[in-house]
């Protein structure tokens, strides 16, 4: 521990400006992840209330509405710190790709952060000034904009693992084809991944807090409802995540193939490669240390043929780090299933139309933000595993570190980690509060079900609510 | 359309962004730095409605900042490298600041009534310090990011009179947005920060002349310099509107915000007029900073198409919120 600091307190600002850049972009994509599908949920809660006007679907956007509206915040102000650390901490990346980087970094602002703010303040508080259709569409202009802002993000940052569509002048990347830029060779796979991983994200929470409801007694129709729905999207979404996951993964295995040795441990070129449960990878002595494997599996996975060849870390001139990138990946893995076994029960208790044990409430409570432990894992996977690249090929990490004196990128690291660690502990702490006051909430009377799709809620004190 | 052409359509918009933000963001941050700060029911009731006035409007507000740097990020990348390592601690504040204030809109209305204070007091502290490193930033940047005594004081300076500025715009956006005694309060701050404003003003402008020989020529002594003039006439028509307002009250809620609006604008103007073609004073024109042309044509197909799209659903979210704020609630 006292090695690691005092390594820490040597450290350049390369390495510095490294661990703040994971520290803010992991912070920042915890919110992002619940927002982007969150959205959809109260454009649906918002759809139902048109179709079928129950209370229990406007007491469902309520709800949610307001812990969209505080991780929406959350997301916007940790995003804003992300545009400035390119300058401030990677003037390189700017000098060398920003001619790609720096329209797809645009078109998000213009096309997604402009909409998304503006109609978020009419989907918060415009409920009373605009018609329900206006209200509804007003949502689902948010929902839209928050996919946008992922499309252009992520059509960035996976350019940057496998970048096509450019040529270099004179050590500069020059656009020749857009089009070859933004659906550069693993986008489709890590945006369709990405919003699937929000989608599951979104709903454990959304399922986790339901649970946690039920377990405190509350026994109003309105969580229970969401539960179910949450846990319906679960069993469909956590399998078919682990198909767009395989397909990535042969993706990668095609465009980036020293990534998938770190991911599955593979030192030397092998035949038929064991798929590993679990090892010690060792990079002084370059091998694994207590392997536990199940044979060829491995291989069959990624060439589908028993004996296929897999590149081991030894043929490639640079790779990244293998420990860090082969453990992000199984604990991904690990919580993937944990995902679709829940899916699986959840399928099992909905079809035989039984109520829920506590002990699987108490299981869904535990899991709610399953989903960004999983997030956090997968990001690890893949940008972790583009080292020592920047952008694969053409740019390393250390080319575009900033000359700026350690001391400075050390002290903002500081105060960015303790505001983090502050803003996380409150955001977690605000959201038990808010679904331990959403317990006692009386009932609603059976008379307003069947003509009150928008019911009058003035009956309650006037609050400020932000 | 030749690359000099481009270098100029995204230095006007990184402008326009930038003024738009000051304006915008300027009357958020105001509003955060007026907010009661005692204990009692009625200051919080009076910090409710003032949150409630900036509410439906801030996130799109700071959007235009996000804007103004990725411009100035995408158009100019060796001018953002250049101005935020010269900047780098300045902004690692200002950006603690802005995370302060916006987490602190969602946390005060979701939190415990005890703890409610504590986000009200963060929102005040997290507009004050974004507010005070943006006029330090200004002032860095209008001296070149000179390392010298009197440039950092000069910073100083800016950094209290931005702020000063951002109440002023704040003061008029409440009494243009609410009613009943926030709107008295505001209204009898006014002609103080109109005040402190002006002399700002004027200081930021002397120190300007004083320190950059080239900014003092081009004022005083070229050809333009007679064309420039209506630049500070446009200023002082502003705050003699403004003087007159708080005397009579004789015009509509919205009058001292539109005097505001135009102090900003010729302040921002004599700025560009100072400085333009150089991007970095001194050290950087546009021309020099411009990124690849093949890139900006891109960006630009898009913004033509874009910022009018913007521009009008800004308008409609500014229609449906139009008059006087009422409290904000969910549905």
């Amino acid at each position: 521990m006292f090695d690691a600091l005092l390594s820490l307190a040597n450290a350049d600002s390369a390495l510095l400006s490294r661990i703040q850049f994971a520290a803010n972009i992991s912070f920042h994509i915890l919110f992002p992840t619940i927002t982007i599908a969150l959205c959809w949920y109260l454009l649906y809660f918002k759809i139902r209330q048109h179709i079928t006007p129950h209370p229990m679907w406007q007491r469902a956007y309520r709800f949610w509405v307001k812990v969209f509206a505080l991780t929406f915040a959350l997301g916007v102000v940790s995003g804003i710190t992300m545009s400035f650390q390119f300058g401030t901490n990677w003037p390189g990346f700017m000098e060398k790709v920003g001619n790609i980087a720096g329209p797809l970094l645009g078109y998000e602002v213009l096309t997604a952060f402009f909409l998304e703010a503006t109609f978020l303040g009419i989907m918060l508080f415009g409920q009373s000034r605009v018609p329900p259709w206006l209200h509804t569409l007003a949502t689902g202009i948010v929902a839209v904009g928050t996919m946008l802002s992922a499309f252009w993000i992520l059509a960035l940052n996976s350019w940057m693992q496998t970048p096509a569509g450019f040529e270099l002048r004179e050590g500069i990347a020059y656009p020749t084809s857009w089009w070859a830029i933004i659906f550069n060779p693993s986008f489709p796979y890590r945006f369709a991944h990405m919003l699937m991983a929000s989608l599951l994200t979104a709903s454990f929470l959304i399922a986790g807090l339901s649970a946690y409801r039920l377990l405190k007694g509350d026994n109003k129709s309105t969580p229970k409802n969401t539960l179910k729905q949450a846990l319906i999207v679960i069993a469909i979404a956590a399998p078919l995540q682990l198909l767009l996951g395989d397909m990535h993964g042969l993706n990668t295995f095609e465009h980036q193939p020293q990534k998938v040795a770190a991911m599955e441990g593979v030192w030397e070129t092998t035949e038929g490669a064991p798929l590993l449960l679990f090892a010690m990878p060792d990079e002084s002595e370059r091998t694994n240390h207590f392997e536990i494997g199940l044979p060829k599996v491995a291989s069959f996975i990624l060439t589908h043929d028993l004996n296929g060849e897999i590149k081991g870390l030894n043929s490639f001139e640079h790779h990244p780090p293998v420990a860090p990138v082969f453990f992000s990946f199984r604990i991904m893995v690990a919580l993937g299933m944990l995902m679709i076994s829940t899916g699986v029960i959840a399928a099992y208790f909905l079809l035989r139309k039984r109520a829920w044990p506590t002990w699987y409430l108490r299981f869904l409570a535990g899991m709610t933000f399953s989903g960004w432990l999983a997030t956090l894992a997968g990001w690890y996977v893949t940008e972790i595993g583009r080292q020592p690249y920047l952008v694969t090929g053409v740019l390393t990490v250390q080319e575009a570190a900033t000359a700026q004196p350690a001391a400075n990128v050390g002290l903002s690291l500081a105060i960015y980690l303790v505001l983090y660690a502050v803003l996380l502990v409150a955001y977690m702490h605000t959201l038990m509060r808010m679904a331990k006051k959403a317990v006692e909430v009386p009932e609603y009377e059976s008379a307003e079900i069947p003509h009150a799709p928008f019911h009058d809620e003035t009956k309650q004190p006037k609050t400020a609510e932000a | 359309m030749t690359h000099a052409d481009l270098a100029m359509i995204f230095a006007g918009l990184m402008g326009l962004a930038v003024f738009i933000y000051a304006i915008a963001d300027g009357y958020d941050l105001g509003v955060g730095m007026l907010l009661p700060q005692s204990a009692s029911n009625e200051a919080e009731s009076m910090r409710d409605t003032m949150i409630a006035s900036i509410g439906p409007f801030w996130d799109a507000n700071e959007t235009w900042l996000v804007l103004a740097v990725g411009i100035l990020l995408i158009a100019f990348p060796t001018a953002h490298s250049i101005v935020l390592y010269q900047l780098y601690l300045p902004a690692t504040l200002m950006l603690v600041g802005l995370i302060l204030r916006g987490v602190a809109f969602d946390f005060r209305a979701k939190t415990s009534v005890t703890q409610k204070g504590y986000w009200d007091k963060t929102f005040f502290a997290g507009s004050l310090l974004t507010s005070l490193c943006q006029g330090y930033m200004l002032g860095r940047f209008v001296l070149g990011f000179e390392q010298s005594m009197p440039a950092y004081i000069f910073a100083v300076l800016a950094a209290f009179g931005v702020s000063i500025a951002y109440c002023l715009i704040g003061a008029a956006w409440l009494v243009y947005k609410t009613e009943g005694e926030v709107q008295d309060r505001a209204q009898a701050k006014l002609s103080l920060f109109t005040v402190i404003t002006g002399i700002g003003i004027i200081l930021v402008s002397l120190a300007n002349l004083w320190a950059n020989p080239d900014v003092l020529h081009r004022w005083f002594d070229s050809k333009l310099g007679f064309g420039l003039i209506i630049i500070p006439l446009l200023g002082v028509a502003g705050f003699a509107a403004l003087t007159l307002y708080i005397r009579k009250r004789h015009r509509s809620d919205l009058w001292p915000l539109l005097c505001v609006v135009v102090i900003f604008a010729s302040s921002f103007l004599g700025l560009a007029a100072s400085f333009l073609p150089d991007i970095v004073p001194g050290q950087l024109t546009i021309f020099e900073a411009a990124s690849a042309a093949e890139s900006l044509e891109f960006i630009l197909v898009g913004a033509a198409i874009v910022v009018p799209c913007i521009c009008g659903y800004t308008a409609f979210s500014y229609w449906v919120f139009r008059g006087k704020s009422q409290a904000l609630k969910y549905e």
